[in-house]
């Protein structure tokens, strides 16, 4: 919906040539006639992903090896096309979006995992492997891959090392880059790099750190090895309910306080309850102000004590009622509620612009009276499902796509919460990435001169900026500037 | 190739509320903005979707389906070749449906897209001969169905095919040898004669049930029709196979030919109709997901829309109501291990999951042992193992990778669509796994496996 902004000089530089039929026919000698979509109606289908920004790509390519991989970057290097790698298209922050055109690399053809080594905790996978399919290869053996993005049943390790996504689960195990050893990368003129490696420390510089949620703009990664972690002992999911949201957001503060570290602790309030409970019938109360969903995990005596200790703490901030899941099924049923809770909000509007804040996890009750107040302010519902033990927060702004005038007041309303945010200490993003989406942004948290190291970090890797362009740094003048792009405005 | 610029202006659209005009779709029976725009692309689906997963296309996803939809509708994609070829690969499995936290209605969608390319697209000449001959005779008219599968008997039974397959004829065709590996064998005696028959509850009777018998499947099917209805009579019901009953329309439904389905519906309404049964059962869950939705095919007709609301909300598959009712008539022992193919229009189309797994649960000495992705398509989908031959024989090889992974002997499902499919499947890349209806395994007159 957001327009390209600003044509770059990429892909555009010899006059008149785009991709027109002998280069779609190299193209397709390089990489297989199969392999290539180029015709306008395939096209229009990678111009979008899991966010509301939009572009359409010049050609669209499916490798099947690293060797491909390089040959398509080589192409379009000499060709001058800017070239952006695509997992699902299920990201939140227009990542995968070509907002100048060029070759996207879609990763669906390079689903393998490659090895699994239980002895040493580690696979090696291929970018397009299904996050939840790794999971699921190991979990018969008693392990699984800790990063669950709630898309994780759709979403690839691939587009997950791109945005160092989170989930859930991260709270207690950290984030996407926590679980990465090694990456094996192909840089923007063709030249394949192996950073880290399977032993769980290297020496140098931590490349796989800078790669990891460096949002697909320093390189395209073309095989990972990851860590796979053993299943706990034991899982208790705790569902506590409460009539008031600032006694739900105080209590997620004093678990931690009491030094419990539970593996996950999301909240959910009204609204979204109502979408959820809509979606998956798993019990939750839609009459609720707000439920905390809580996990412990570990050895079974030592959940025992920790679920009392949360059960103590909630009843200190006057829940309602403190429900412990007593099956597998109810278990699995409270978290398909949780995770399925974006997609849910079909069920209560058409659209919804969702924001990805991080806040001081003490501060959790004035941002959520501050985002009520915003909704107010720009006449706006706005629903909050999130991981409030991380402080993580995801505003769902709901809205009529057809509407334009009200998309633009949501934009707004998105920037001024995020701004909030910055302003009692927190960040713009937790997980989602900064995208086309919140580029703009970026001069809110970061210094002219933080901001220009990692321009010119970028440009070791990525000299002329070929690879996902528009992306990260700011575009325009002037922060939290917000335009809606004329040609996609009117446009779902 | 035009340039992005151009592409950018040639693409651009007028606000919703004005583009009626320009929308793709015209006339009734079209994917509505309300429908489809329940979508917010978040892309859960895609690795549900059997087509995602073996073509890894975006348009080949129900969410890239459904985008072509709003674009058609939008006008700024045609009912054109691109178009019906996405939507023509859809196996309308709705394992989508399941895994939508949106709640789209998507089977609806595709079906109406489907409706959309009947009334506006031009096939190529063959495809639609074939399709008028395959849809408004030989399934709409029981006549031509015995007249056909009399010649496919001689064929079957004279020794013909046999010499066909001997003399090597059908090797320089690949695509008619494919098509006689998936061709159902023609059971004699056939089914119709039972239809119009009352069939007596052993014991005292706890209901009185009527049966769809399907269409093909009194040809194909016949031994499974009389297993059904004698599981039924065991277990204490009395079964009519209603005179005047016929196709239930899924194979129209799913092409898209809603004024041939609605019709058939309403002979099969008007058929039932006459008694009051406690439920109309079916043993194949694709017609069921169809007959169950009857409600929804004719709400527009203010004659028909009550008759066919009531009529589905009585339509039960035979292991939901065998579940529901309760087993009086104990199967006898199977001393093997079985594994459940849940049928697409049963799990994702009915929600009907967990009842065919108990009555399995039931048979004393049967070791239940789960496939993994079990709700996945095994690619026979109705007819699309023939008009789709090439990918539904990756999603079978895939099928019975998981199916040899668990080590049963006998592979159950609940659909003879699916049965057929994955017979051929045991043969060709299975480890020769036995493929029986639930229905088979419950029957006390079950000969020892």
């Amino acid at each position: 919906m957001r327009a390209r902004r600003g044509q770059s000089q990429l892909h555009k530089v010899e006059s008149g040539d785009d991709l027109d039929s002998r280069r779609v026919s190299e193209l397709k000698n390089i990489i297989g006639s199969q392999a290539v979509l180029h015709a306008p109606e395939d096209l229009m289908l990678y111009e979008y992903d899991g966010s509301v920004d939009r572009a359409l790509p010049d050609a669209v390519v499916f490798p099947s090896t690293t060797e491909e991989v390089v040959s398509t970057v080589c192409w379009a290097r000499e060709k001058n096309f800017a070239i952006l790698a695509r997992g699902a298209g299920t990201g939140l922050s227009g990542g995968s979006v070509p907002v100048n055109g060029g070759v996207v690399i879609g990763f669906s053809r390079m689903k393998k995992i490659v090895e699994i080594d239980l002895a040493n905790q580690r696979a090696v996978v291929q970018p397009g492997v299904v996050n939840l399919d790794l999971s699921l290869a190991v979990a018969k053996s008693g392990y699984y891959y800790v990063p669950d993005p709630s898309s994780q049943k759709a979403c690839t390790i691939g587009g997950n090392v791109a945005e160092n996504s989170g989930g859930p689960h991260t709270l207690a195990y950290g984030v996407t880059t926590n679980h990465v050893l090694g990456l094996e990368v192909v840089l923007p003129d063709g030249e394949v790099i192996h950073t880290g490696g399977k032993p769980l420390d290297c020496p140098g510089y931590d490349l796989t750190g800078l790669i990891v949620g460096s949002e697909g703009t320093l390189g395209i990664v073309t095989q990972a090895i990851v860590k796979l972690t053993r299943l706990p002992e034991a899982v208790q999911t705790i569902l506590a309910i409460f009539n008031s949201v600032d006694d739900a957001a105080d209590t997620v503060a004093e678990i931690t306080a009491r030094a419990i570290t539970p593996a996950a602790l999301e909240m959910m309030d009204q609204l979204a309850l109502q979408a959820v409970e809509a979606a998956t019938h798993a019990g939750y109360p839609c009459d609720a102000a707000a439920v905390l969903l809580i996990e412990v995990e570990g050895l079974r005596e030592a959940i025992e004590v920790q679920t009392e200790e949360i059960r103590d703490a909630c009843k200190h901030h006057a829940a309602r009622e403190v429900r412990v899941a007593q099956s597998e099924v109810e278990r699995q049923l409270l978290w398909a509620g949780r995770k399925n809770a974006f997609g849910a909000m079909g069920r209560i509007a058409k659209s919804f612009y969702v924001q990805d804040g991080v806040i001081p996890r003490t501060r959790i009750s004035e941002t959520l009276r501050f985002i009520g107040q915003v909704g107010e302010k720009y006449d706006l519902r706005i629903a909050n499902v999130f991981h409030a033990g991380d402080g993580n927060l995801h505003p769902l702004i709901l809205f009529d796509i057809r509407d334009h005038e009200q998309y633009r007041r949501v934009l707004q309303a998105g920037a001024e919460i995020l701004a909030y945010c910055v302003s009692i200490g927190g960040s713009i993003t937790g997980e989602h990435g900064v995208g086309m989406e919140k580029s703009d942004l970026m001069p809110l948290l970061f210094t002219e001169n933080d901001l220009t190291i990692m321009g010119k970090l970028k440009s070791v890797f990525n000299r002329d900026g070929r690879l996902n362009p528009s992306k990260i740094f700011p575009t325009s003048k002037g922060c939290g500037e917000i335009q809606v792009g004329k040609q996609w405005a009117a446009r779902t | 190739m035009i340039n992005a610029t151009e592409q950018q202006q040639h693409i651009e659209v007028q606000a919703p509320s004005e583009r009626r005009n320009g929308s793709g779709f015209v006339g009734s029976d079209a994917p509505r903005w309300d429908d489809y725009s329940r979508c917010i692309r978040c892309g859960l689906c895609l690795n549900q979707c059997p087509t995602y997963r073996e073509l890894g296309f975006e348009m080949d996803s129900p969410r890239g389906r459904i985008y072509q939809m709003a674009q058609v509708d939008e006008g700024r994609l045609p009912i054109g070749e691109s178009f019906v070829r996405h939507i023509d690969l859809c196996l309308d499995c709705r394992a989508c449906e399941t895994a939508c936290p949106s709640g789209v209605e998507y089977g609806k969608l595709v079906e109406a897209a489907r409706a959309q390319i009947e009334q506006h697209y031009r096939r190529p000449f063959g495809e639609r001969m074939l399709r008028y001959l395959a849809f408004h005779h030989l399934i709409s008219k029981p006549g031509s169905l015995k007249v056909a599968g009399a010649l496919l008997r001689f064929y079957q039974s004279s020794g013909l095919e046999e010499m066909v397959n001997r003399s090597g004829l059908l090797n320089s065709m690949p695509r008619l040898c494919e098509l006689q590996q998936l061709t159902p064998a023609i059971e004699s005696p056939s089914f119709f004669p039972q239809i119009g028959k009352v069939f007596p509850a052993r014991g005292s009777r706890r209901f009185r049930v009527a049966l769809h018998a399907g269409c093909i499947a009194n040809l194909a099917f016949a031994r499974l029709n009389e297993t059904t209805v004698r599981v039924l009579q065991e277990n204490g019901c009395e079964v009519t196979i209603a005179a005047g009953q016929i196709c239930c329309g899924a194979l129209p439904v799913h092409a898209g030919l809603r004024g041939l389905a609605r019709d058939l519906a309403r002979r099969n309404i008007e058929a039932f109709d006459a008694q009051p049964f406690d439920a109309i059962l079916t043993n194949a869950a694709g017609c069921g997901s169809t007959l169950k939705e009857y409600g929804y095919l004719l709400k527009d007709d203010a004659v028909w829309a009550g008759k066919a609301a009531s009529f589905s909300a009585k339509m039960r598959d035979v292991t939901e109501f065998l579940c529901e009712v309760g087993l009086t008539a104990q199967p006898p022992a199977l001393p093997a291990m079985v594994t459940y193919q849940d049928s697409c229009h049963l799990a994702h189309g009915q929600k009907v999951r967990q009842q065919p797994r108990k009555l399995l649960n039931a048979i004393p000495g049967l070791r239940f042992v789960e496939m993994p992705l079990s709700d996945l398509c095994c690619g026979s989908a109705g007819i699309y193992n023939i008009t789709e031959t090439e990918v539904s024989m990756q999603l079978l090889r895939s099928k019975m990778e998981a199916a040899n992974s668990t080590g049963a002997s006998i592979i159950a499902t609940a659909n003879p669509g699916c049965i057929l499919q994955l017979r051929a499947g045991a043969k060709l890349y299975g480890t020769g796994q036995r493929v029986m209806h639930v229905i088979e395994l419950l029957d006390p007159a079950r000969p020892s496996l």
